[in-house]
């Protein structure tokens, strides 16, 4: 699963892209993020406030029920600010 | 047409080409948004404090989003044609960030869907701004006003 980082997140987490090996049973956004919080500090620290995160699963939005399965790219970013 | 690129654009050129030729065309209404200078809603409180700004995106997605929204546009208008020009890196005050640009056979859908193209992206095209001010750098926040915006073309 390729997950990427954008603005503070990526600057949390100090990285923009990585492979991750997901680990069995992750089925949907919202484990992905409890397995993604054991990577570094900096990644816990990136998640802390859900409330400021969201997430696009192959390039369209979604929320913390949405699937996920090997092989999606799964983005990270705050509410966005463009225009 | 959707044009995602760090270059700057020409309005007056954009302008003159679009919907060059179509005498169907009886209005167009072009938007274009700018790097401010300066933090927040007034001006007076702290002019000169943004030194540049810099535009991140999501290579894919942003033009997948921009060509959903435009697609959106031209369900609800009936449109001629429809033009998005948003730029990313980094921008200093002044500079253009952004065009809109929409015509019709007549004003309302004009001005109406590049209201609606500006709005929407505002909300759901990504793209994060981070301003580099006199004390570091800051992250703009997404706006409630911006949320507001989006909304009333909820339908």
């Amino acid at each position: 699963m390729k997950v990427l980082y954008f603005a503070w997140l990526k600057a949390k987490t100090g990285i923009g892209e990585e492979a991750v090996a997901v680990p069995p049973g992750i089925t949907t956004v919202g484990q992905l993020i409890e397995h993604l919080k054991t990577l570094s500090p900096g990644h816990a620290s990136a998640f802390e406030t859900l409330s400021a995160v969201r997430v696009a699963v192959n390039q369209d939005y979604g929320g913390l029920d949405t699937p996920v399965k090997p092989g999606d790219e799964v983005a990270f970013f705050p509410p966005v600010t463009g225009g | 047409m959707i044009r995602v690129q760090r270059e700057d654009f020409d309005p007056g050129a954009e302008l003159a080409g679009f919907s060059a030729g179509k005498t169907s065309v009886g209005g167009i209404c072009l938007f274009i948004g700018l790097v401010r200078d300066y933090l927040g809603d007034d001006p007076a409180a702290a002019a000169g404090t943004v030194c540049a700004m810099t535009l991140d995106h999501y290579p894919g997605m942003t033009e997948r989003q921009l060509e959903a929204i435009e697609a959106e546009a031209r369900r609800r208008w009936p449109l001629e044609d429809s033009l998005v020009i948003h730029r990313y890196g980094r921008l200093e005050p002044g500079e253009r960030i952004v065009l809109v640009a929409a015509s019709s056979a007549h004003r309302d859908a004009a001005f109406e869907a590049c209201r609606f193209l500006i709005d929407w992206l505002k909300t759901k095209a990504p793209f994060w701004k981070v301003e580099h001010t006199r004390d570091g750098d800051v992250w703009v926040d997404a706006k409630e006003s911006d949320d507001a915006a989006a909304a009333r073309w909820e339908r």
